[in-house]
Parts: structure tokens; sequence; C-alpha cells
């Protein structure tokens, strides 16, 4: 198990050097530096910004340097918040995004593991159609499209739920948010359950537990439950990211100050560190949580031999 | 049953394609997607016929005006007193546009890497793939993003970074067909005849690779439009005065209380036409797939 671990970790350092080393060519590929005003500094100023922010250096050296930083967890000052470090900016940020992306990927997994076992059980039934089109409704309308509509029928027309804003983490300012996270996973992962759970559900060892009459509750529960829930977790990989990618139009159009609306005022103002920082930063976090994700598989599938 | 064979000395052969095209009609939920996609291509591609009105004409007596059939802004006007319904129909012109010409990019990319990949086989194989993987494990959204922000917002930017994102399931999923069908008896059998290798790839691997790729496209092809849409949501994709679904939908919530039309129409637009190419993808799955008839 140890050795397995390790080899995937060491798997995962050339992904995340191509990914800071992509991100740094970019940046410095870009045309137009981030101090690039109307108006021209006067060539001493421009000097000292440059020395401050080591942009006089070869090229060699400032990808030593921010390789060096990166290693020490540094990811340098924000350009356009000028008073701050993008760590932080990541430090306040990224604990909203985080509380909401969990609770997301939470509801998710128990909504869309419940809907897409009630469709397998009664596969062709009008159930099993219900939540199918419900799915392929998730899949389809993209989370800009549902975030606003859900404002708009309930916070506009019912009154129901704030329209947006954080209010320092308040209950009820996250249930929309959340919802507009977690409906397309629960789409995709229902669909996949559904897959998983009739396959399962036609296999040998599911038909020895009905032949030796255990009631249809335990068979489910103890036996096919587990075995089914294998491609669901695999699956958790991709819907990390996707609910990562997707807390940045979420926080975008609820007005939440997460790491996700850093990301896109940074993108919008040219912030070159702030958006290569959080690039590099949830990048890691994807490959880690990769990571985890093989590890778990690797636990609940006996056929995954740690070699 | 011994008479109409013993009648019809010649029975007529159904190729893959015309059983997959029959079995796709049978498929309600396809069929109606397939006429409602081409209801929607039509009228986008003669958007410009279609409406009095320009795409950026400005109309500053009629400012976010619900819609009304009496001064034939079909659709309602936006906040600058756009007509809508036109806007609409060439945001939908740049969505398509993109998504099949995205496509085409990753499709591109994904099939020369996956059947060189998969045909040559040993190390060069395993290198090709171990850069996929390591590409796979990539915040790709968020590169693009950055392409964005580092090189201006440029459509064709917007074409090859998504096509240059999408390519790497192509890769995979080209290479592993392409493994399967190089050890099929067929294949085996025509090599034995001493058919060539390209003959061989023409005749026997692409033909058979070609059901896996339509699948795939028309998969492919609303989640470029998805992640374009995403782009100018977030004003980082098509700019003014183009647009796109993306870019409406994001114009029409930002008044949404006042003017809901200007959100629900390429809202509408936008999720009916990824609903039609899911069911289309899903149905010709179905159809092609001959282990589930």
């Amino acid at each position: 198990m140890l050795r397995y671990s390790l080899k995937r970790l060491l798997g995962a350092v050339p992904t995340l050097l191509i990914l800071m080393t992509l991100a740094f060519f970019m940046m410095r590929a870009a045309p137009g530096g981030p101090f690039d005003t109307e108006k021209t500094l006067p060539p001493e100023i421009q000097a000292n910004l440059d020395k401050k922010y080591h942009l006089d250096e070869s090229l060699v050296q400032q990808y030593g340097r921010y390789l060096w930083d990166l290693a020490h967890g540094d990811f340098g000052p924000s350009f356009q918040y000028k008073d701050y470090s993008v760590n932080e900016l990541i430090a306040t940020g990224f604990p909203v995004s985080l509380r909401l992306g969990l609770s997301a990927i939470a509801i998710a997994l128990i909504i869309g593991v419940g809907l897409g076992t009630l469709a397998a059980l009664r596969q062709n039934s009008a159930t099993d159609y219900s939540v199918m089109t419900l799915a392929m409704t998730g899949i389809s309308i993209p989370n800009f499209v549902l975030a606003p509509i859900l404002i708009l029928v309930f916070a506009v027309y019912l009154g129901w739920l704030p329209a947006g804003g954080w209010n320092g983490g308040a209950f009820k300012n996250t249930i929309l948010p959340i919802i507009g996270l977690a409906l397309p996973q629960i789409a995709y992962i229902s669909r996949l359950m559904r897959g998983s759970m009739i396959e399962v559900l036609r296999s040998n060892p599911i038909r020895t537990a009905r032949a030796k009459g255990l009631p249809e509750r335990v068979v489910i529960l103890r036996h096919a439950l587990k075995p089914a829930l294998l491609p669901v977790v695999s699956f958790l990989g991709p819907a990390t990211a996707a609910v990562i990618t997707g807390s940045v139009v979420i926080e975008q159009i609820f007005g939440i100050p997460g790491l996700g609306r850093y990301f896109v005022q940074g993108a919008l103002n040219r912030d070159y560190t702030l958006v290569m920082g959080v690039v590099v930063f949830y990048g890691a976090l994807i490959i880690l949580f990769n990571f985890i994700v093989d590890l778990v598989y690797a636990l609940l599938d006996p056929k995954v031999r740690y070699g | 049953m011994n008479n109409a064979l013993a009648n019809n000395t010649e029975i007529k052969g159904r190729s893959l394609w015309q059983d997959a095209w029959a079995r796709l009609l049978r498929n309600k939920a396809a069929l109606t997607a397939m006429v409602l996609l081409l209801i929607i291509s039509v009228l986008v591609i003669a958007a410009p016929w279609l409406s009095p009105f320009e795409f950026d004409a400005i109309d500053w007596e009629l400012i976010s005006t619900p819609p009304s059939l009496e001064n034939g802004h079909i659709f309602g006007t936006d906040s600058v007193g756009r007509d809508l319904f036109v806007r609409t129909l060439y945001g939908g012109r740049m969505s398509l546009m993109v998504g099949i010409i995205a496509t085409l990019v990753s499709l591109l990319i994904g099939i020369t890497w996956g059947a060189t990949a998969g045909y040559v086989g040993g190390r060069v194989d395993g290198l090709m793939m171990r850069i996929v993987d390591i590409l796979y494990a990539m915040p790709f959204m968020f590169f693009v993003i950055l392409l964005m922000v580092f090189f201006g917002r440029n459509i064709y930017l917007i074409f090859i970074a998504i096509g240059a994102i999408n390519w790497l399931d192509m890769a995979r999923i080209v290479r592993g067909q392409t493994l399967t069908l190089k050890g099929k008896e067929y294949v085996e059998a025509a090599m034995a005849c001493g058919v060539s290798t390209p003959r061989i790839i023409l005749r026997h691997i692409v033909p058979n690779l070609l059901g896996i790729v339509v699948v795939y496209v028309t998969l492919t092809i609303p989640q470029v439009i998805l992640v374009e849409s995403f782009l100018s949501f977030l004003g980082l994709g098509v700019q003014e005065p183009a647009t796109s679904w993306g870019a409406l939908v994001n114009e029409g919530a930002q008044d949404m209380e006042s003017a809901p039309w200007a959100l629900l129409f390429p809202a509408g637009f936008l999720a009916t036409t990824l609903f039609c190419f899911n069911f289309i993808g899903d149905g010709l799955r179905d159809a092609l797939d001959p282990k589930d008839r």
C-alpha cells in the first residue's frame, strides 16, 4: 500500500511541474506587462517597479526564483490588490469556496447515489424515466443559466432566500449557491450510478445472495452498493474539477467572496500573479484529490493490486 | 421461409450505417432532438433574412421592452434597445460555429495522436499516452482563462484553445479502439490475404473507428459550446458587438428582475441546443453499439 501510494504521488510530480512551467512561460510570453497604464511612468519608477518584482532579471533567473518560491508555498504579491500577497488572498477566499464545494459534492453524492439506485431498481418504470430526464436536464442546463433562474424564482418571485451576498456565511445565503453547484453533479452521478447498479444487479454474487433468501434491502445495501459505487468513486476526481470550475461562475453570480471570484476579478484586471497563483493552487489541489481518489478506489476494489 | 430464400436469389445486405440510421430513427427522443436542432440551425443560418433589425442596431426609443408583436421585436429588446430575436440568432451562429470548428480541431489532433499511438504501439505508445495522462490532470478550464487573460480575447484563440483541450478524450478513445481492431480476425485475414497496410487502415480500421468518433463528436460539440458560453459569460469570450449565447445570458442575468425575457430566450436556446446534442449523442451510441440491440 505504501509503495503504491508513493508511486502514485511521484507520478503527480511531473504533472505539477508542467503545470507551473506552462503557467510561467505563458505569463512571460503575454504581450503587455501588468503595469502598462495609460500614462507612461518615469523610467526611474519603472526601474524600481521592475526591481521590486524582479522583472529586471534574466528569464532563467526569474523561472528559478518562481519555482523556488512556489516550493516554499509563496505565490508572491498580487499586482492588483497592492497591499496583499496572493497567499493572503487565497487564505481569505479559499475557506469560503471550500465550504461551498464540499457541501455541494456531499449533497451530489447522497442524492445522486440515491436517485441512481432508485432508477436502477425500477428500471424502465416511470420513476426511472423521470430520474433520467431530470439527469439529462441537469447535464444540459449549464450552471450559469441555472443559477440566475434559481435566483429569479426563489429570491425575486418567491422571496424565500437572499439573491446573493455572503453575509458572513449565513446558512440561508449558502443554499442557492450550493444547489447551483450540486445539480449538474447530481445529474452525472445518478446516471453513472444507475448504469453500474443495473450491471451489478445482474451479476452472479447478487443472484447468489437472492437465492440464499436474503431480504432485498440487505442484498442492495450489503452486497450491491459497494461494487456499484466504484465508478462513482472514480468520477469524484473529475467532479471536483467541475465543482471548482463551477464555483468560479457561481461565486461571480451570487457575489460570494470566494477564491473563484478573486480569480475572475484577477482575470478581468490582468492581475498576472493572482491568476497564476490560483491556477497553480487549484491545479495542485485537483492533482492531490485525484491521488486520494485513486487510493480510495484501490482500497474499495479488490481487483486492484497495489503494484 | 425457404420459398422467400428461393425467390430472392440475392439477399440485399444492409450496411452498419443503414442499420444504425434505422435504429436512430426509431428512437423518439433522438428523432425529436434532430428535428429541433435542424430548426435551430436553419433559424440561425437564415438570421439576417428573418429579422428586419440589424443585430447591432440600437433603438434608444425602445429600451428593455418586453416581447411584442406590434413593434416587431418578438423577443423584446435588451438594455440598450437592440432586438433580442436577431441577437439570439446571431449568438447561436457564434456558439454553433465555435462548437463545430473547435470540435474539428480536437478531432484532428485526437485521431492523429490516438491512431498513431495505437497502431505503432510499444515505446512510442507508452510515451504518447503518458503525455496524455499528464495533460489530463491539468485544470484546463483555468488554462483557457489564462490564455484569454494573457493573449487577449480573440475568437480564433478560443477555437484553438478549446480544441486543444478536448483532443485528450478523443486520443484515448481512438487509441483504445485501434488497439482492439488491430487484433481482430478480419484484420488478420486481410493481412493473410496480402492486403497492404494503408488499405487495411482505410478499409477496416477507419470505418470501424468512425462509429465511436461520430458518437464522440456529437457529445463534444455541446461541451465546447458550454466552454465558450462559460468564457463569454465571465466576459472573457466573445466581445461586443458580436455575441454568443453565453454573453447574452450574462447580459440577461444582469437585469433579469426587470427584464427576464433577456435572460430566458437565449438561455432557452442554449439549453435546447445542448439537450438536442446530448440526446442525439446518446441515441447514436445506442444505435451504433452492436452489443446492445
